[in-house]
Formats: structure tokens, sequence, C-alpha cells
């Protein structure tokens, strides 16, 4: 049994920014393999964990999805002990003066993304925030070791350590999406025991940060029946409009909106209110900002729904989750997949 | 102790491994100006064997004294700041979701609060401070400082109860060393308060040692001016950090304002906001450190201030100086400092001080 909460400590403390998932992928594997029956990798570096179901041949399959790739930064140029860097991902710039990193060098270095004192920017960025060009990394090294240990290319993690917090929260970097890799672990670990007549292929994607290549790739490789794509959604928090946001540990929410089919919105609200596991509604009347937009339209097209976790200060180092909601997203993921029979799809409609 | 070959190297307190870990303990313990306590507790554990008398004042500085041995001794103050910048909690916005409203205590940067996690209270109860998402950001938004007024400390959901308006809260940073650097919060003065700490324990015969261990720094000098009146001194010392502004400019000019510099050893003042330097003082500390070949550096005139600024003034006037450790990003999260500047600070001021007598005031300023 994975250990919720120490599972994705681990899993925020470890790297894999957008194209580069490796690190994080390794240790989703470990936990993903003895809850699968088959684990492979794709082309674009997704992990593919597939459990057999019972039902005849050729069985329909259902595809979790939730991006492992953590936003970052990247070195652009080396000045003395220091590195100027730019974005993986989108990022605030006035959230990240006073951020421990990681570089990842010639070997992991510790440092500290700094804003100069204002008469040492350019003269057009002397007042208000720096811009993300103007911010630099001191490695604390000397110049010598710098030179030799980092180059134009590195990439660079966030370090901040996960900050536990009373009532089962925790805050941290990179809960973005790994809150929900959590969920989709606790999901196989709940549908360990449990007949299912669907295939159910947990993948963790990459690059969703950036261009979504590893859902539109996987998706197109396990050409699923049904896919869904779990991410993280604005918790209500200071500054954050109440019609888009979501109070922590109110459960998950279920998307509603073009990139989701409204069949499965709509069997989801059913099964939610059947198994009395809070949740609520997301409206997203555009680009969900999910893996979902991809997965709708690889191939001729597959039905597609979003599950979400609240989450507090999205793309900062101090995202924070409610356990509970991981795992309530767990749960739910786990009886939907628990419910699919040979009748499903036939009763997938776009009628009302 | 290893045998050493000159009087003064026999003496000069060593920054080894035991200094080190008091320096981790002393940045990672909280206070912010006006709740010392933690550090005060420190500091009183670690000198008290050391000294023939020690007490805490009126305002919560620690005080004590070390009478040295020899004819003719100069009554030597030596001011560190306990205190450090951080947050006070001012009201309890939203209880249900553990949101606190909070006011800022000594110059705290606002740039760079987002983002941070931060300990409060005594318990140090776990708590961050959030950002808008930058999905919800508009570009113009983007171009607007964060301020102070539109940040939270939220400690969670649920959670309200476990903190309370009027708890002090710092920076979560803990202490790190990387290469031949120190990284920590607090290092403004934790350096000095580590420095003076060694010299106490290794105080020089020729001089009265009268340490301050000083509150209330970062909110107007006020400890070291009543710790002056009391140890009425006949020289007055501030051990303190001072930024080093030592990074590249945008264009790649020579960075001209720099204050000091990281590894350049010692900072020694001549004048800041609130000082004008002893220039006896001054010309001795420099003489001394050329004669022992130890490094140092002047730091740029200008801005800023010490707790020199309230001692030099009090009673009939003290003749003061500032030595500073510099460090790089004081008053954020995490400050920058060169092990080597510790080392080198230490030695400057205690072979100073074994050779401090009273003739260098028989001339006039």
């Amino acid at each position: 049994m994975t250990e919720l909460l120490p599972f994705l400590k681990e899993l925020i403390s470890t790297s894999g920014l957008s194209g580069y998932e490796s690190p994080v992928r390794d240790l989703i594997e470990a936990a993903w393999r003895p809850l699968a029956d088959e684990v492979s990798t794709s082309r674009m570096g997704s992990l593919h964990a597939l459990k057999v179901g019972r039902g005849a041949e050729p069985r329909p399959s259902l595809m979790l999805a939730a991006h492992m790739d953590a936003i970052g930064l990247i070195v652009t140029g080396v000045v003395g002990e220091f590195l100027r860097v730019t974005e993986i991902g989108g990022l605030d710039p006035r959230v990240l003066p006073g951020q421990v990193v990681t570089i990842h060098g010639r070997e992991n270095l510790p440092g500290v993304i700094v804003q100069p004192p204002a008469h040492l920017l350019p003269p057009d960025n002397r007042s208000g925030p720096a811009t993300l060009q103007n911010l630099l990394v001191d490695t604390g090294l000397s110049a010598g070791e710098t030179k030799r240990l980092v180059r134009v290319g590195d990439l660079i993690s966030f370090a901040q350590p996960p900050v536990e917090m009373a009532g089962e929260l925790l805050a941290g970097h990179s809960l973005d999406n790994r809150a929900s890799v959590a969920a989709i672990t606790h999901c196989l670990e709940e549908l360990k025991n449990r007949p299912i007549l669907w295939d159910v292929w947990a993948t963790a994607t990459t690059q969703e940060e950036e261009t979504f290549a590893g859902a539109y790739t996987s998706a197109f490789q396990l050409r699923p029946t049904l896919a869904i794509a779990i991410d993280v959604t604005f918790g209500s928090s200071p500054g954050t409009p109440s019609h888009e946001s979501f109070a922590l540990g109110s459960g998950p929410t279920l998307a509603l909106g073009p990139n989701m089919h409204p069949g499965l919105h709509k069997a989801f609200v059913a099964l939610a209110d059947r198994l009395e596991i809070p949740y609520s509604v997301d409206i997203l009347p555009r680009h969900s900002g999910t893996d979902a937009y991809a997965l709708q339209v690889v191939a001729e097209g597959i039905p597609t729904m979003v599950v979400s976790i609240p989450l507090r200060y999205m793309h900062t180092a101090v995202e924070m989750v409610a356990m509970k909601d991981i795992t309530r997203a767990g749960r739910l993921l786990a009886e939907f997949a628990a419910s699919l029979d040979e009748k499903f799809m036939e009763k997938l409609s776009w009628d009302d | 102790m290893s045998s050493q070959t000159s009087p003064q190297e026999k003496q000069a307190p060593r920054v080894g491994a035991a200094q080190l870990k008091l320096l981790e303990r002393l940045t990672n313990a909280c206070a912010v100006s006006g709740d010392e306590g933690e550090v005060r507790q420190i500091v009183l554990d670690e000198i008290r064997p050391h000294v023939d008398e020690v007490k805490v004042d009126h305002l919560g500085n620690v005080l004590a004294s070390k009478a040295g041995s020899t004819q003719d001794r100069l009554r030597v103050m030596l001011a560190a700041h306990m205190d450090e910048i951080g947050f006070m909690l001012t009201q309890n916005e939203d209880k249900e979701g553990g949101i606190f409203r909070f006011g800022v205590v000594g110059g705290v940067s606002p740039s760079h609060l987002a983002g941070q996690p931060v300990l409060i209270g005594k318990g140090h109860v776990p708590g961050v401070i959030g950002a808008k998402p930058v999905h919800l950001t508009t570009n113009d938004e983007l171009r607007t400082p964060l301020s102070v007024d539109s940040l939270r400390i939220d400690v969670g959901p649920g959670n309200s109860s476990k903190v309370k308006v009027g708890d002090r809260a710092t920076f979560a940073t803990r202490f790190s060393r990387t290469g031949a650097s120190l990284r920590a919060k607090a290092l403004d003065d934790r350096l000095g308060v580590a420095t003076l700490i060694e010299l106490v324990k290794n105080a020089p015969a020729n001089i009265d040692l009268l340490a301050a261990f000083t509150v209330q720094e970062e909110v107007g000098l006020r400890g070291a001016k009543v710790a002056a009146y009391a140890l009425e001194p006949d020289v007055a010392i501030a051990l303190d950090s001072t930024p080093a502004n030592d990074l590249p400019t945008w264009d790649g000019s020579e960075n001209t304002r720099y204050n000091t510099r990281l590894g350049e050893g010692p900072a020694i003042y001549v004048a800041d906001a609130a000082t004008l330097s002893d220039p006896r003082l001054i010309r001795f500390l420099v003489e001394t450190a050329l004669a022992a070949g130890i490094p140092y550096q002047i730091r740029q005139p200008g801005g800023g201030g010490t707790d020199a600024g309230a001692m030099h003034k009090q009673r009939a006037g003290i003749p003061t100086v500032s030595i500073s450790v510099p460090g790089r990003y004081l008053h954020t999260p995490l400050s920058i400092t060169r092990l080597s500047d510790w080392k080198n600070t230490v030695a400057l001021v205690y072979t100073a001080l074994s050779q401090l007598t009273s003739d260098l005031f028989k001339v006039d300023r």
C-alpha cells in the first residue's frame, strides 16, 4: 500500500521539468509497477501502466492521464557566478526572487533566484517588478566553479522543501500536477482487488506545461475508448474570483465545457451523487488548460473528461492541496473505472 | 588547542565546525524585532559560563561584561543585534480558510515575499505567502509590484486557531552551505551575534569587554541606545552584516555601486546614514589589518546604518566604528555570505581588540 502523503512529498521533491521527466517517471513507475499488469514508456517519455480488464475482446479501454512534468527555469547565460534564465512553463516573475532552486549542471547544485538592485537593471526596468530576463540565479560558488559546472541549456528546478500543515494539507512546488499522479496512484490501489471489465491505462504524461506532446502521442498510441485528464484547478484563495475557484477540502471538481463530453460529465456527476463523494462543477468555457485539450482531438476524436483537484497559489513554490481531495478524486476514478460495462458506450450520447 | 607561534594567533578564536553549528542554530531561530527571546536564550546559554556579569535589561538586551587583567584597560563595548526583520499577524481575514493579513517589521523587501513559506509564533506553525495564479493575472498586474497589502499569510483551512493575531512570523529558510558560501535567513545579524559570542568566550586580557546583544536594531537602533548608556564604554564597535551588491550590471559595464564585495574581507565603515565613524578607529583597524595580513575592505560610504548610529551619540559621545561581514540579499528569505569573510572578521576584530590601548585616543578626533 502506497502511503499517499509521503509518496506525494517524494514526488514533488523529485525533478521532472517538461521534456525532462525521467527522474520523476522512475519514481512513479516504481509505485505503479506492482499495481499494473504491464508498464512501458512511450517515445515522448510518458509512462503507460495497463490494468487488464476481464471483458471480452476487443475490450474497450479507459485512459487516465495526469501530466507529471513540472514548470521551472532553463539557463540562457553564465555571468561569473550568476546565471541568466528563462522559463519552462508559465511563470509570474514576481514570485521568483528569493526562491531556492536546484541547478542541474554537471552535478546538482543549490542556487537562489535573485533580483539585482534597481541601479544594476536596465533603465526601463528600474521601477516595478524585475522581468524574468533581468533576474539572476546565484550559485554561491566561485566564477570558476560555476563555469566548470553550469552551461547554457542546463535546467533549473524549484527546491523549496514541502511544507506539511495540520489537517492533511501539503504545500510546495510542482503539486501541479504531481497531486494528480498521487490521485491516479490511489485509484490503482482502490482497483487492486476489484473486477473490472474494461482495460485501464494509467498514464503519467509529459510536456503538458509546454505543448501537450505527451497527451497527444500517448492517446494516439493507446487509442483509448474514453480519456480522463486529471489535473489541478484553482483553489479558493485571496484574489481568485469565487466563480472559478473551489475551497480546499470540498472534493474534486467535475469539469463542464467544450473539452469535455457532456455525457461523460453527466456520468461522473451521477456517480459522485450516488457514492456521496462531495464535488463541485468546474465550468471551463474555453481551453481547459489540461491534457483534455489534446486528448479530445487525437485520431478520430475521443470522448474526454476532466477531474480536478483544488489547489491554492498555482504555479508558485507554495501551491497547497488537501490530501482528502486527492483520495476522493482517486476513489471516484476507481469507481468510474469499475462501473464501465459493455453497454457504457451505447449509452454515451449527445442526446439530452 | 594546538600550540601556536605568535601570541595573537594563540588566542584568536577559530571559526570551525562548532562555530558553524552555532551560526546554524542562530539563523534558524526566529527573533523578529520586539520578540528576540529565542536568540536571547541561545546567547545566554552560550556566554553565561564565560562572563563576570550578565543581565537582561528593560528592553530585552543581553548585557554582559568580562574584565581584563592588565593595567589601564579601556572599556570596550561590542554590539551585535539579535533581532531580524519579519512579520506580525494583524487580522484573521478568513477564519475558515486560514488566511491572515500581516504587517512587516523592519525593512522587509516586499518583492521577496510571494511564494515563500514562513514560521509563525513560538510554536513555529508553518504558513505560506501565496500569490494569485499567473493564469488569472492580467498583463497590467504583472507589471505592478505585489504590495504587502495585497499579500496574505495562509496557515491552511481549519488551522486559524493554531496561531493568533500578534504572533510574529519569519521566513522558514534553513541554514545550508555550498562551496565557500553560507546560505541562511537572518545572517543580518546572527553573523554579528555569533562573532560576539566567540569574542566573549575568548576575551583579550587588555580590555574590559562589554558585550551588548541588542534588540530592535531593525526598527530604529533602540536596544543599542539604552545599552550604550548603561554600559558607559570608552569605545564602541558595532558588529553587523552589510549588503554586498556585487552583482553584474545588465549591460556588462562595471558595477561601481557595489557597497561591499563578497570574499574581500570584513567591511570597515567610514560613513553611513546614521554614523560618521571615529577616524582614529578606522585608521587603527586598517593598520591592524595590514600589519596582520588580514584582508579588509572599506564599505562604500552611503546609506544604511548600524547600532553605531545610536551608540556614538550616547552620553557625552563615544568613539565608535562598525565592522560588518558582507552579505548578499540581506532582508530577503535567503542571504549568502562567504565563510572566509566571517573568519577574517573574527580575526580582525580580535586582533584589533588585543592591541587596543588608550593611547589611540590621546590625539583629538
